[in-house]
Formats: C-alpha cells, sequence, structure tokens
C-alpha cells in the first residue's frame, strides 16, 4: 500500500475516535511543547544577551578596568570571595598612567558609582545609580541627550556642580516640567540639572533609565570613593582586534605598575561584554543539557502511551486485520499500516506541541521580560521526533498485529 | 488433468485441543475444473469451513498437498499465500466481513490496494463490480445503511473485483432469509454462467440444487462426490 493511502487510512482511524487519540498523544505533545517553548525562550536570551545586555551594561567593543567582576553568573569559588576585596583598587593615577602609555588609539573614562537617593521639592527617588565621571562617557555609552546638554571637558576640570538625568528619573522628579536649571538634591548635595538623557529602554524589565551622571570632581564624588579611587576605567576602541590589542596592553602595563612577577595572577580584572556572555553561554549551555533529558522523558512516556493505545486498537481492530489478510493484506502492509498510524498519532501530537509551544513562547515574551525568539530547527526536531516516537511505539503492535492468523483474527468478535 | 483448477491430495488438517488431536480432514483427494459450480455439504463439524479455508489458502494443511492453477499452494510462505489470495481467490463469509466504517466502494476497492492497483483504476473496477451484482446506486453506504442481502452483494463485488480463478462461498446465505438467499443463488448463478468456478458450502439441500456437482463430506473425508448432468444452476 502506497505511503500516502497508508497516511490517509491512520487520519481516518484517528479521527474516528479523535478524544482517545488526543489523550494517547498528549505526552508527545507535552515533549515537544516543552522543546519549542525553552529553545525558544533560550535563544530568545541569546540574542537579548548579545544585542542588548552586552551592549547596555558594558558597551560594544569596550573593556573595563575593573579591581573586581562587576558581572558574575558563573561558579565563584570560596577562596575568589576571600581574594577580591583585599584586593588594590583602581586610581585615578592608574588610569592617567594607562592614558599616557596605550599606543593602541581608543576612547577612555574614568568612573565611580553608587546609589543614592536623589529629592526636588519634596520628591524623591531612592536607590538611584549615580555615576561620576569624564566627559567622554556620554559617547562610550553611545548615550543620546533628549534635552538640554551633557557636561563638558571643562565642567569636569572646575569640579562643577551640574548634574546629567536619565529619562525615568527626570519624569518621576519633574513630570511634565523642564528639569532643566532645576536646583536637585543628589546624596544630600545640590546639584544643578543640565541635561536628560534619551530614553534606553529596558533590560529584563528593569529600567535602564533611572540614573544621574555628574562630573568625576563634583562635590557628591566624596560619597561614592575614596579621593583618587575609582570603581571602573572604561576603554574604547574601534574594532574587535584593537579591543584585543588595547585589553594586552593594558594586563602588561597594570602587571609591570603592580610589580606582578611572571606566574603570579593578575590582581585585577578586564570586563567585557565577551566575559559576561561566556557566564551566560554556560548558563545557557546547562540549560540545553538539561533540555534532552527533560523532553526525552515526556517522550519516552508519550512513546508507551502511544504503543499500549495502540496495542489496544490492535485487540479491538483483530477482525478487520483478519479481513485485510483474507484480502491479500501482506504482513508488511499490516506492519506498516500500524506504524504509519502510530507515527501519524504521534507526529499530529507533535505539531499540536509545537503550537502550544509557541503560544506559550509568545506568552512569555508578552507577558514577562524573558525575550523569546522561535528556532526553526526545534521545529524540525520537534516533528523528527514525533514521526521517531510514533515509528519505534508502533513496532510491537504492528509486529502483533502482522502475526495475527487471519482464521483466528476472522472469528475474533 | 490439465483442466484442473484445484487439485487436493491426501489434505489432512490436525487442531491440538486440550491435548487432544481432533481431525477436521483426514486425508481428502479433490478435484475441481475450470468453471464447475461445486457444492460441499455434509453435517455440522464435518470439515467444510476447514477445507474451504485451505482452498482459499486462509490456513495450511497439517499434510497432503494442493495445486492451485498448477502451482503447489501447501509449499508456499507467507507472503506468496497472501498474493495467491489476493489474484487468485474470491472469497465470501457467511458472516459479510465487510470493514463497517468504509463505504460499499471503498469495502470493493480493497484487494485492488493490496495489488498495487492506482486509485483511478480501482474506482472504475469497484464501480463495475458492485454493478455487476446489481448494487451500482448503493456505492456509498456504508454496511449499516445495508441490508443481509445487499452485504452480501458487497462482499460479492469485492470476491470479484479482482477476477480470481476461483470463487469461495462458505454458507453465504446462512445468515439471510430464504427470499434473499435465492437472490443470491441468482447472482452466484450468473457468475458461474459467465465462466466463474464457483464453490460454495450449504447444508440446505435447495442452496446445493443450484450447483452442478455436489461433494459432501463427513468426519473430514469425502463421503459422496455427485455430478448432476441436469445442472440448471446456468439457467437460472
Ligand atoms: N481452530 C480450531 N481449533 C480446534 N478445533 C477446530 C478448529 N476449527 C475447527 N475445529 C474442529 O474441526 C472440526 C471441523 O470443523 P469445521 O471445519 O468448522 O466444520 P463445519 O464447517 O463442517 O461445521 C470440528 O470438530 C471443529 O470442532
Ligand atoms: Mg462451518
Amino acid at each position: 500500500m502506497p505511503l500516502y493511502e497508508a497516511i490517509r487510512l491512520a487520519f481516518s482511524s484517528i479521527r474516528a475516535q479523535k478524544l482517545k487519540s488526543f489523550f494517547s498523544a498528549v505526552g508527545v505533545m507535552i515533549g515537544v511543547t516543552f522543546l519549542i517553548a525553552v529553545v525558544s525562550v533560550v535563544q530568545g536570551m541569546n540574542v537579548y544577551m548579545t544585542d542588548k545586555f552586552a551592549g547596555a551594561l558594558i558597551g560594544v567593543n569596550t573593556f573595563q578596568l575593573r579591581s573586581r567582576p562587576n558581572i558574575t553568573m558563573g561558579n565563584i569559588t570560596d577562596e575568589m570571595w576571600r581574594e577580591w576585596p583585599r584586593r588594590q583598587r583602581i586610581t585615578v593615577d592608574d588610569a592617567e598612567y594607562i592614558r599616557a602609555n596605550l599606543t593602541v588609539p581608543a576612547r577612555t573614562a574614568i568612573e565611580g558609582f553608587d546609589q543614592m537617593t536623589i529629592r526636588w521639592e519634596g520628591r524623591e527617588a531612592a536607590q538611584i545609580q549615580v555615576h561620576t565621571t569624564d566627559a567622554e562617557y556620554f559617547r562610550i555609552k553611545k548615550w543620546d541627550i533628549a534635552e538640554g546638554r551633557a557636561f563638558s571637558p571643562q565642567e569636569v576640570r572646575i569640579g562643577a556642580d551640574v548634574v546629567v538625568l536619565g529619562n525615568d528619573l527626570a519624569r518621576r522628579l519633574f513630570e511634565n516640567r523642564d528639569p532643566i536649571g532645576e536646583t536637585i538634591s543628589v546624596g544630600g548635595l545640590p546639584h544643578r540639572v543640565i541635561g536628560v538623557v534619551a530614553p534606553q529602554g529596558t533590560l529584563f524589565g528593569i529600567s535602564l533609565d533611572k540614573f544621574a551622571v555628574t562630573p568625576i570632581t563634583s562635590p557628591v564624588r566624596r560619597l561614592v570613593n575614596r579621593p583618587r579611587v575609582i570603581d571602573d576605567f572604561h576603554i574604547q576602541t574601534d574594532n574587535v582586534p584593537l579591543m584585543r590589542a588595547a585589553m594586552e596592553e593594558v594586563t602588561a602595563l597594570m602587571r609591570a605598575r603592580r610589580g606582578l612577577r611572571p606566574g603570579e595572577e593578575n590582581n585585577f580584572h578586564l570586563e567585557t561584554a565577551e566575559g559576561a556572555l561566556s557566564e551566560w553561554e554556560k548558563v545557557s549551555g546547562i540549560l540545553f543539557l538539561a533540555l534532552p533529558g527533560l523532553v526525552a522523558i515526556s517522550l519516552v512516556v508519550g512513546g508507551i502511551v502511544i504503543m499500549n493505545i495502540m496495542l489496544m486498537a490492535v485487540a479491538e481492530r483483530t477482525r478487520e486485520i483478519g479481513i485485510r489478510k483474507a484480502l491479500g493484506a501482506k504482513r508488511r502492509d499490516i506492519m506498516a499500516q500500524f506504524i504509519v498510524e502510530s507515527a501519524t498519532l504521534s507526529v499530529t501530537g507533535a505539531a499540536i506541541g509545537i503550537a502550544t509551544g509557541l503560544l506559550l513562547a509568545l506568552a512569555v515574551r508578552t507577558f514577562t521580560p524573558l525575550p523569546a525568539a522561535v528556532a526553526p530547527w526545534s521545529i524540525v526536531v520537534g516533528v523528527a521526533l514525533g514521526i521517531l516516537v510514533g515509528m519505534v511505539a508502533g513496532i510491537t503492535p504492528a509486529r502483533q498485529a502482522s502475526r495475527l492468523d487471519p482464521i483466528a483474527a476472522l472469528r475474533h468478535e | 488433468m490439465t483442466q484442473a483448477i484445484i487439485r487436493l491430495e491426501g489434505i489432512t488438517r490436525e487442531y491440538l485441543m486440550g491435548g487432544e488431536r481432533i481431525r477436521a480432514l483426514a486425508g481428502v483427494d479433490l478435484e475441481i475444473a475450470r468453471n464447475e459450480y461445486v457444492a460441499i455439504m455434509g453435517p455440522s463439524g464435518s470439515g467444510k469451513s476447514t477445507m474451504m479455508n485451505v482452498l482459499g489458502c486462509l490456513d495450511t494443511p497439517t499434510a497432503g498437498r494442493y495445486w492451485l492453477n498448477g502451482h503447489e499452494v501447501s509449499r508456499m510462505g507467507d507472503d506468496a499465500l497472501a498474493r495467491i489470495r489476493n489474484r487468485e481467490i474470491g472469497f465470501v463469509f457467511q458472516t459479510f466481513n465487510l470493514l463497517p466504517r468504509a463505504t460499499a466502494l471503498a469495502n470493493v476497492e480493497l484487494p485492488l490496494v493490496y495489488a498495487g492497483v492506482s486509485s483511478r483504476e480501482r474506482r472504475r473496477r469497484a464501480e463495475s463490480a458492485l454493478e455487476r451484482v446489481g448494487l451500482g446506486e448503493r456505492m456509498d453506504h456504508r454496511p449499516n445503511e445495508l441490508s443481509g442481502g445487499q452485504r452480501q452483494r458487497v462482499a460479492i463485488a469485492r470476491a470479484l473485483v479482482n477476477e480470481p480463478s476461483i470463487l469461495l462461498a462458505d454458507e453465504p446465505t446462512g445468515n439471510l432469509d430464504s427470499s434473499t438467499s435465492e437472490e443470491i443463488m441468482r447472482v452466484f448463478g450468473q457468475l458461474h454462467a459467465h465462466g466463474q468456478t464457483v464453490v460454495l458450502v450449504t447444508h440446505e439441500p435447495d442452496i446445493a440444487d443450484h450447483a452442478h456437482r455436489v461433494v459432501v463430506l463427513r468426519d473430514g473425508l469425502v463421503d459422496s462426490d455427485r455430478r448432476r448432468p441436469a445442472a440448471a444452476a446456468g439457467a437460472a
């Protein structure tokens, strides 16, 4: 019997018992739903992490010299936790030294930051990230100014008490009023608002627009770090090879400056988007490692359910099998009929699973801050697994059917 | 001898039932020629159905030899037997044995599906077979929408559709009332008149009267084998 006839026959059997067919395919459906949904979310996270997370938090072709990592997602040993706080902090002098000796063309900015409460006329915003930095910082971050202006190198030199606000913070304090020229309290110290940064959106549902930026020399610097100590030294190049070269030079300069002998570990840290991403890749790697197991479990269960349903179908349709054999069906015709039926059942389950998986991914994207992007390969894998599970589950029932004795089968009631 | 379509030599079929050996056929010798119309009679349990199943290649004899169209069927394997059932044999059962969910047309097409006939050709041949048994108007009906007589006609059309060498019928009228039985017997008569070889089992003498040869079985052996020269089956 040609394959398309067998598939048509299978569909008519499935249609004859819609509810039973549906429940028998539920296991495969769940497995494939899971596959599609998890892959979509992880894939979405990948795109998100690469495009947005790295770009927003660190910047493209940019690295930061720090005393210890800022973004950590991987395994951190107790020893690392003990060693990090004892590290010598990065200072303005380190930054000056690097600026003076770095041969790779680069944009740089020093930065200190802390969380503070900001007030204006009785309104307050707590836990606002306050960055104290250079004028170049805006360019490194690729922040556009929506209102007013950024501060100038001169204002940094003289330690002007000016501040540029993130968009959400500006709206929170000033609502529809014009913030430019108003004096706000940053950690209790007065600063004059000179600009507002264009909206940066959200990352995992968290606003990227709740911050304030002042010159590294402004009055608030005293609340952020001890004199001359900084948190980050940002170095931005034009492309990846230049960034790699710059990182090598900075490492060499810092090791020399700190008198580290060959073989001694770096006692400072260079943070890159890549580094942060490699941690994410570890996390997604673990997810992708666990996924096959979870999918496999539901598919095995689904396969067993289908096998039992097919065994029941063979028992119920013994007479039909007898009739077919009496009319000339060979063993392999009967085998094929039941394997195709089993596979069709399973693939139908997989197709429903793909649909629900996609809906689930869509729901995740719509109702949670987590992104989701459908991976076409996961759909192909879903269909292939559906066929495979169905065929394997169908083997035993089909063999049983094909071995029935025609006379005994015809007598069956 | 070359005219024999069926030749049985010492056909034996034994069953084991709880350690006891039952001889349903105890060494049957029989020859049936092309275009014969044979009725097999005998008391219940005499081995009629067993014999039909062997003739129809649904069952294999414990001992003895069976030639169909000169080929020794008793030595064939499963697939070869399936092919013989499909091409050479049309079987009509007492209980019709139609697929309940399929239409009359689909039921009749079934042997052609296993013969690998294209769907268009299948349809054409199934329609013509249904017309031959007078069911041209009922092709899209399912078995439960047909009377007993109509169901048996569908079964006969299905048995005929692949143009078999022999048409076997095991008590084809056993589930039908007498007037419907007459109808069905007229169909067999017409088929025989058109050259079909027919072997049918019955225990009703007036049904057997349609045949021109009556073989009586008793305890798994041929008890009598009478030809009726006045056979009027073809003219019925
Ligand atoms: N599958 C079977 N297992 C055991 N005994 C059987 C089987 N089929 C038939 N028989 C026995 O073989 C004998 C002949 O049966 P059967 O050919 O059906 O007779 P008939 O059709 O003439 O009534 C009976 O005694 C019956 O009980
Ligand atoms: Mg019988």
